[in-house]
C-alpha cells in the first residue's frame, strides 16, 4: 500500500512539473494539422495525430489510448466546425486537462482562423449531415493552410513564449516555402481549371474552388448519405448529358461506387490523398498538394 | 509606393553624389551618419510595409474563400438569437418497441436471486413506447459545466435519471462531478439506453444492479499523465440505490472504486480493461416472495452488499474507420457478498435471523458491423445465485421452500441482435432472446423490434 501511494505520489509530480521542462506536446485531431504543427514546431513540439488519412473523421471513437494523449497535451489542434463532434467534446471532457477546454490557449480551431463554404441557410437534418458553421474540410484549399500556419505560429508562440523567437523563424521560413509552392502550384493547375468533375462527399469543395475545378455531381445524394441503386442509376442519366472528366475519390472513401460510375459514364476515378499519408508519395503537406495535382494532371493526360 | 520612390531617389542622389564628396572627410563622415539614419528609418518603414501587405494578402484570400458563398447567402445574426445563444445544448431520444414473448411477462423473474426493483424484465407485449430522454448540458462558467438528463416514462412519469455539475479546471488530471450520476464502476453502467448494443441491459446489470447504478453523490477521477491510459475513480454518495438502501442516517453509504486502463494494439484494434468495487448498505430491503403455504409475502434484508466488477472491450476496425466494419467484444464478471439480517413476513410473522449469500453472473457478447448502417449481435448471459446461507432455516425454525426466490438457481439467456442504422441519429433493431432467467422449464422465447431516434444537438459517446 505504501509503495502504491509512493507511485501515485510520484506520478502526480511527475504530471505537474513535466511540462515545465519537456517540449510542447501537440495533439492534433487530423494527419494533415499533426504535419502543419511539425512544420511550425520543429524539435521543440511533439506532435501526436489523433486519426490516420485511411479514417473518416467523422466516424472515431473516443478510445483510451487518445484519452491519455489529450491528458497530457499543452495544445489541442482541431479542425473544428463539426467535423470530430462525435468524439472530440468526449476526449476533451474525459482528459480532465483543463489546458485544451475550448476558449483556452491550449485549444485551437483551424476553421475558427479562415471563411468557410457553403454555410447552410437552413439547418434540418434531412438535408444529410451538415455541419451549421458551413463545410470544414479547409485543409484542401493551400491558401488556407497559409492563414492557419500563421494563426498557429502565434499560438505557439504564445502557449511557449520562452521559444517565440523559434516559432515565428519557422513561422516565416515555411511561409515563404509555402508562398513559392503555391505559385508552383497555381501555374501546374493552369490546364485543370473548369474541368466538370464528380465528387463522393462534399470534402473536396476547397479543392474545386481552388483549382476552379466544376463539380458537377456528388455520388453521395447527401453528406453522410450513402448513395442507392436508384440515385446512382440516375447519377448515369445525367451523367450521360452532361460528361464528367474525373470521378475524384478520397483514399479513406469506399473504391465500390466511384468505381461502379467510372465504368458506366467514361471517366476515370483519380484517387486522391485528401490528407497527409492519403498516399505514399502525400508525406507532408506539401506532398499532399504535389500529389493532389500530379495524379489530377496525370488523369487528364 | 511614394515611400519606396523616396528611397530609390535618395540611393540615386547618394550614388550622384558620393563622388564629389569623397575629398571632404568630415563631410564624408556627416553623410554616412544621415544615410545610415536614413537606412534604418527606410528599413522600418519597409518592414511596416511589409507587415502591411501581408496583412491585407490574408484579408484579401480569406473573403477570396467567403466571396465564393455569394450564391448562397449567410443570414445576418439577429438581436434576438443573441438573447438565446447561451440555451444549453438540448437533445431528445425517442425510443419504442415491439414485444413478443412466449411466457407472461408478469410471471419473469430471475430465479435464485432477490428481485432488484429495478425497471427490469421483458417488457410488456405488444407495441410499447420506451422512456423518452431529454438530455440538456451546457458549460455554466470557466470552472464547472452542468448536465441534466431526464427520462419521460410511458407511465407519464418524470424521472432524474442524472443531474450533476462537472469541474472543468481541475489541476493534475483531476476531474469532479457531483449530484445524481450512474456510477462509473462497469463498463456498461454509465451507458445510458439509447446507447446500448441490445435492447436491454444483460441479466447481470438486471439482477445487480437493478438495470444501472446510480446514486446521488460525489464523484472524483484522476487519469494518469502517461501514454498508457490510466483511470482511477471513487465515487461517495448516499447509497440509495439497489443494493443498497437510503438510511436515515448522515454517513456516506454508497462507497465505490474503480480503475481502468487501455490503450491500443496497433492502428486497428483497441482495448479497455477494468476492476470495480462497490461497497453498500441496505437496511429493510424489501422484495416479494410467496412462502411455503403460498402465501404472498413481504421479507426484507439489512446489512452490507459488497460487489467486484471485471470488465473488458476490444474493438477492432479496419485503420481505425469504424465507416464500414467493426468488430467489439465485450465481457463482465461481476461477484456480490452479502450478509447481515433476512426477516421473514416483515408484516406477519416478523422472524429475523442472519443471511449471507455469494453470488455471480457475466456476459460475454460480439457486435460485428459487417457494411455501413448494418451491425449484427449476439450474446450470452449467464449467473449463479449459490446456495445463501439463511439463519431461518439453518435452526430449522422455517424449511428451505419458505424462500422460493432464494432458491439455487443458474439462469442464463441467449441473445441475437440485428440493427440498421441510416444516420447516426436513427436506428432500428430486432432482437432474439432465449431467455431461462425464470426456474428450469420455462423458457421464453422473446422477439422484440426497436426504434430509436435522437434529434437536436449531435451527442458525442464514450468508449
Amino acid at each position: 500500500m505504501k509503495q502504491l501511494i509512493c507511485g501515485v505520489i510520484t506520478l502526480l509530480i511527475l504530471g505537474v512539473a513535466a511540462p515545465a521542462h519537456a517540449v510542447i506536446k501537440v495533439l492534433a485531431t487530423t494527419a494533415d494539422w499533426g504535419a502543419l504543427a511539425t512544420e511550425l514546431g520543429g524539435d521543440r513540439v511533439n506532435v501526436y495525430t489523433a486519426t490516420g488519412a485511411l479514417q473518416d473523421v467523422h466516424r472515431v471513437d473516443a478510445k483510451p489510448s487518445l484519452v491519455a494523449r489529450a491528458r497530457t497535451a499543452d495544445l489541442l489542434i482541431s479542425n473544428g466546425g463539426d467535423l470530430e463532434i462525435g468524439w472530440l467534446p468526449v476526449l476533451v471532457r474525459e482528459s480532465g486537462n483543463y489546458r485544451i477546454q475550448p476558449g483556452g490557449p491550449g485549444y485551437f480551431e483551424a476553421t475558427a482562423q479562415v471563411g468557410l463554404l457553403e454555410k447552410p441557410s437552413q439547418l434540418d437534418r434531412s438535408m444529410g449531415d451538415i455541419h451549421p458553421q458551413g463545410n470544414p474540410h479547409v485543409q484542401l484549399d493551400p491558401r488556407n493552410i497559409a492563414i492557419i500556419a500563421k494563426a498557429l505560429t502565434a499560438r505557439l508562440a504564445a502557449i511557449d513564449a520562452a521559444n517565440a523567437a523559434y516559432y515565428q523563424q519557422r513561422g516565416a521560413d515555411f511561409n515563404a516555402r509555402w508562398a513559392q509552392a503555391l505559385a508552383r502550384w497555381d501555374s501546374m493547375a493552369a490546364p485543370l481549371k473548369g474541368l466538370p468533375v464528380v465528387v463522393m462527399h462534399r470534402d473536396q469543395v476547397y479543392l474545386c474552388h481552388w483549382l476552379r475545378l466544376r463539380e458537377i455531381a456528388s455520388i453521395e445524394p447527401k453528406p453522410g448519405v450513402p448513395p442507392s441503386a436508384g440515385y446512382l442509376s440516375q447519377l448515369v442519366t445525367k451523367l450521360s448529358e452532361s460528361r464528367a472528366r474525373m470521378i475524384l475519390r478520397n483514399a479513406y472513401n469506399d473504391p465500390k461506387a466511384a468505381n461502379w460510375l467510372s465504368e458506366r459514364v467514361a471517366a476515370p476515378v483519380v484517387l486522391l490523398p485528401f490528407s497527409v499519408g492519403g498516399t505514399p508519395e502525400a508525406k507532408d503537406l506539401f506532398g499532399l498538394f504535389d500529389d493532389t495535382l500530379n495524379r489530377l494532371l496525370a488523369a487528364i493526360q | 509606393m511614394t515611400i519606396l520612390k523616396q528611397v530609390a531617389a535618395s540611393m540615386a542622389l547618394a550614388s550622384v553624389l558620393l563622388p564629389a564628396i569623397s575629398q571632404a572627410d568630415d563631410d564624408v563622415a556627416a553623410l554616412r551618419a544621415e544615410l545610415d539614419a536614413l537606412k534604418t528609418d527606410y528599413a522600418a518603414r519597409l518592414g511596416a510595409l511589409e507587415a502591411r501587405i501581408a496583412e491585407l494578402d490574408s484579408a484579401v484570400s480569406t473573403s477570396g474563400a467567403a466571396l465564393t458563398d455569394a450564391g448562397q447567402p449567410s443570414p445576418a445574426a439577429s438581436s434576438a438569437q443573441a438573447a438565446s445563444a447561451f440555451n444549453p445544448a438540448i437533445s431528445l431520444i425517442l425510443a419504442g418497441n415491439y414485444t413478443n414473448l412466449s411466457q407472461d411477462p408478469e410471471s419473469w423473474r430471475i430465479a435464485g436471486f432477490m428481485p432488484s426493483g429495478g425497471e427490469v424484465g421483458p417488457g410488456e407485449r405488444s407495441f410499447n413506447l420506451a422512456e423518452s430522454e431529454l438530455v440538456l448540458t451546457a458549460n455554466v462558467d470557466p470552472y464547472f459545466s452542468a448536465t441534466l438528463i431526464a427520462a419521460i416514462t410511458p407511465e407519464d412519469e418524470i424521472g432524474v435519471e442524472e443531474a450533476f455539475f462537472r469541474t472543468l479546471s481541475l489541476p493534475a488530471g483531476l476531474t469532479a462531478k457531483g449530484g445524481r450520476f450512474f456510477s462509473g464502476v462497469g463498463y456498461l453502467n454509465e451507458v445510458h439506453a439509447h446507447a446500448w448494443d441490445f435492447i436491454d441491459q444483460p441479466l447481470v446489470y438486471q439482477t445487480m444492479l437493478g438495470n444501472q447504478m446510480g446514486q446521488d453523490g460525489v464523484q472524483v477521477k484522476w487519469l494518469a499523465p502517461t501514454d498508457l491510459f490510466v483511470e482511477l475513480g471513487a465515487e461517495f454518495g448516499n447509497g440509495e440505490a439497489f443494493p443498497g438502501t437510503r438510511r436515515n442516517r448522515n454517513s456516506l453509504n454508497g462507497t465505490t472504486l474503480f480503475a481502468h486502463v487501455g490503450g491500443d494494439l496497433g492502428a486497428s484494434t483497441s482495448w479497455r480493461v477494468g476492476a470495480s468495487w462497490m461497497d453498500l448498505r441496505a437496511e429493510d430491503r424489501s422484495y416479494e416472495d410467496v412462502d411455503d403455504l403460498d402465501q404472498a409475502v413481504v421479507n426484507a434484508f439489512t446489512g452490507d452488499s459488497r460487489t467486484w466488477v471485471a470488465d473488458a472491450v476490444l474493438k477492432w476496425a479496419p485503420y481505425g474507420s469504424v465507416t464500414r466494419q467493426q468488430l467489439k467484444l465485450q465481457g463482465e464478471y461481476f461477484h456480490r457478498k452479502e450478509s447481515g439480517q433476512l426477516a421473514f413476513d416483515v408484516a406477519g410473522a416478523g422472524l429475523s435471523d442472519t443471511f449471507s449469500s455469494e453470488q455471480s453472473g457475466w456476459y460475454l457478447q460480439s457486435i460485428y458491423q459487417f457494411r455501413q448502417r448494418w451491425r449484427a449481435g449476439l450474446r450470452y448471459d449467464s449467473l449463479d445465485s449459490g446456495s445463501p446461507s439463511i439463519g431461518l432455516v439453518d435452526s430449522n425454525v422455517l424449511p428451505p421452500e419458505s424462500f422460493p426466490a432464494l432458491l439455487a438457481a443458474s439462469p442464463d439467456r441467449i441473445s441475437l441482435m440485428l440493427d440498421w442504422s441510416p444516420t447516426e441519429f436513427s436506428r432500428l433493431r430486432a432482437q432474439y432472446s432465449w431467455d431461462d432467467a425464470r426456474d428450469e422449464g420455462q423458457r421464453d422465447r422473446q422477439f422484440r423490434l426497436q426504434y430509436i431516434y435522437g434529434i437536436g444537438a449531435h451527442s458525442a459517446h464514450k468508449y
